[in-house]
């Protein structure tokens, strides 16, 4: 169960594709940790405003709040704000005001900062960082964003050391075409033709906003490095979230041997919404009980339940295989989509008290 | 056409529907996946669709566009030399700028869609009269459609700026593109449609055609009868009593996607179609039929 999962974890790493209900799960997984004693901040970027209320807030921000939740420990949230986030960090390295605000004014700065890929999922884990140097909470759970391509935020503190590192700054950053001289010859007619491509407007934006960024690059190398070793700290878990669907499953399968690849501590999985259903029923019992044209539709919705529910089975026991038997809980369709305190306390019993648990070892 | 919703909400599958509805109709459609998932493909029950477009069915063709791919086509165009583009696309000066430079993979991207839905296009291929793309969820899905304007902004002059300028006009105009929002009759899924149809309109001025509810369960049981259903529950021998709570729990699921799709009715201003639940372990060809057939009806 998760509390095994957790022993001794700072950080807990939810991730998966989208709508599978990785923030109603970090939630819960967060609620739960808190009603057995621990100091607890969950942060998501869901913008769904109902979680947030119903976890006792008009609305999360930027900061942590606390939620009262009624438990032993404590439950903070907090909701990301990517851009907040990213304005924050170069206000920190920026050397002069000066620097600041040329970046911060950058129109390509503005466009990096909101809704690329990559930048959301490198803010999320830049927080995850600041709140675990803090070290004001005995654990963090991260929702992760719900990017399509869900593995992004693995590479993204790679990218941005790699992009630090990379000619393409030095080039702008060295005064002149003495950068050009630096990487030899070729790079004139690179230039020339790019100018070609672009348009050479472009190409003195992206040049002012690479020049702006590299006074601040020692500082952000270094903590893109921290970033990069606390995700394969032995205090991190990383916790798989899936439903039974096929393509849902294929992520995830695909997400665990990435992060079996990059060596990074891996919990197990959690599987939502998984249909469940007995044995084949009994229509002689229920006709006598409910009357022919009831009875019909009572066994059609089972049988359909049924079929799902084997769907499923085949479905988690094949994902079980790929993984090589790893630790997996499985939560049943609830009646209600979960999106209140109450359902995720339902959601506890699972999580936590071994009723959902299948294939541990 | 874009297609977009938040994620597991099922963009792909309407997509390919609303594709299968348009080739029926006679025009000539292809669906483009911009995220490398290949999920048209195993819809469809073939191997992987790749970057050049592929025949499904009469009129119905898909392409999962490749963001290197299409960086190399369109410096092909730009530099008008498939020698010179190699050089450039093969310095690593040029590699790393253009992986670095934010929302340059998106803005090729969102071209590549756009070529596919010009009469007289840019790269070679078949000519389309309706290109349908699975866009990305929400965030993701909004960055793309925004890639062209914050280009032609940032870029005063030049050919990036002109043609980003192009796409961008094409995009925000309603009688070139239209978008379709799916979503899940759910709490989360409605909010966030609510949310997208919002940012659409202040972000980008862009209004939402149609959103489309997936999955909704029939509607089955009358309210006598669940009453009946629960004055029983408990009751009867194991498989039966299971079946009962199995009846009582869809019914009260399906009461719970009724008002979510009254609370998204309420809060926005598209029209809403539905589509039903299939209670189906894996959705192929036949079944996108099946729900081509619905949003014939709906549509």
């Amino acid at each position: 169960m998760i509390g095994d999962w957790l022993e001794r974890k700072e950080v807990c790493i939810c991730a998966g594709s989208g709508g599978v209900g990785k923030t109603t799960t970090s939630a819960a997984i967060a609620l739960g940790m808190a009603a057995r004693g621990a100091k607890v901040a969950v942060l998501t970027i869901d913008p769904a405003r109902r979680l947030a209320s119903s976890l006792g807030l008009a609305e999360l921000g930027n900061e942590e709040r606390r939620v009262d939740a009624r438990v032993d420990g404590e439950l903070w949230a907090m909701m990301l704000d990517a851009k907040r986030t990213f304005d924050d960090l170069i206000e920190w390295h920026a050397p002069d005001e000066r620097t600041r605000d040329a970046v911060l004014g950058n129109r390509i700065y503005q466009e990096l900062s909101s809704a690329v890929a990559g930048s959301q999922e490198y803010m999320a884990m830049e927080k995850l960082h600041e709140l675990h140097q803090e070290g004001r909470y005995d654990l963090l759970v991260l929702d992760t964003p719900p990017t399509r391509n869900a593995l992004d935020f693995l590479d993204a503190p790679r990218r941005l050391s790699e992009f630090i590192d990379s000619r393409a700054l030095q080039v702008f950053t060295s005064p002149g075409r003495l950068g050009l001289k630096i990487l030899g010859r070729g790079t004139d007619i690179t230039f020339s033709l790019m100018k070609r491509a672009t348009g050479i407007d472009l190409l003195a934006d992206l040049g002012e906003f690479f020049r702006s960024f590299a006074d601040m690059t020692e500082g952000m190398r270094e903590r893109a490095g921290r970033v990069n070793e606390l995700l394969s700290d032995s205090r991190t878990a990383f916790v798989l979230v899936t439903s039974p669907r096929r393509d849902a499953l294929e992520e995830a399968a695909y997400f665990h041997h990435r992060l079996m690849d990059a060596g990074l501590p891996f919990a197990g999985v959690v599987a939502n919404r998984v249909h469940q259903a007995g044995a084949a029923t009994d229509p002689t019992q229920l006709t006598r009980l409910l009357g022919e044209p009831l009875a019909r539709k009572v066994i059609r919705t089972y049988e359909e339940e049924r079929r799902l529910a084997r769907r499923d089975r085949e479905n988690l026991a094949d994902l079980r295989r790929r993984l090589g038997r790893k630790p997996m809980i499985e939560v049943p369709h609830l009646q209600d989509d979960v999106h209140d305190l109450d359902g995720l306390r339902r959601m506890d019993e699972y999580l936590f008290a071994g009723l959902g648990q299948t294939g541990a070892e | 056409m874009v297609v977009t919703g938040k994620g597991g909400v099922g963009k792909t599958t309407v997509a390919a529907a609303l594709g299968l509805l348009a080739a029926r109709r006679g025009k000539r459609t292809v669906v483009c996946e911009v995220a490398e998932q290949e999920r048209l493909a195993a819809l469809f029950g073939i191997g992987d669709v790749g970057h050049s477009e592929l025949e499904l069915t009469p009129r119905l063709h898909a392409v999962s566009v490749q963001p290197d791919r299409a960086k190399e086509e369109w410096l092909r165009r730009q530099l008008k030399s498939a020698t010179l583009a190699g050089v450039l696309g093969g310095s690593r000066l040029f590699q790393y700028l253009t992986a670095a430079a934010p929302g340059l993979s998106e803005l090729v991207t969102i071209g590549k869609v756009w070529d596919l839905a010009q009469l007289e296009r840019r790269t070679a291929g078949s000519v389309f009269d309706l290109a349908i793309v699975d866009a990305p969820s929400t965030g993701h899905g909004l960055a793309m459609l925004r890639a062209p304007q914050t280009y032609a902004g940032v870029a005063r002059v030049g050919p990036i700026s002109r043609q980003a300028r192009i796409i961008d006009s094409f995009l925000r105009d309603p009688d070139s593109t239209g978008v379709v929002v799916v979503a899940l009759p759910e709490e989360m899924p409605v909010s966030e449609t609510i949310e997208i149809e919002r940012r659409l309109g202040d972000e980008l001025g862009m209004a939402v055609d149609r959103v489309v509810v997936n999955g909704m369960y029939p509607r089955r049981f009358s309210a006598a009868e669940a009453a009946r259903l629960r004055s029983l529950d408990g009751r009867g021998a194991p498989p039966a009593s299971a079946a009962l709570r199995a009846a009582l729990a869809e019914h009260e699921r399906a009461r719970g996607q009724r008002s979510q799709l009254e609370r998204l009715r309420r809060r926005i201003e598209a029209p809403v179609a539905t589509l039903p639940y299939l209670f189906e372990p894996e959705l192929g060809r036949r079944h996108l039929e099946r729900l081509a057939n619905e949003l014939e009806r709906r549509l």
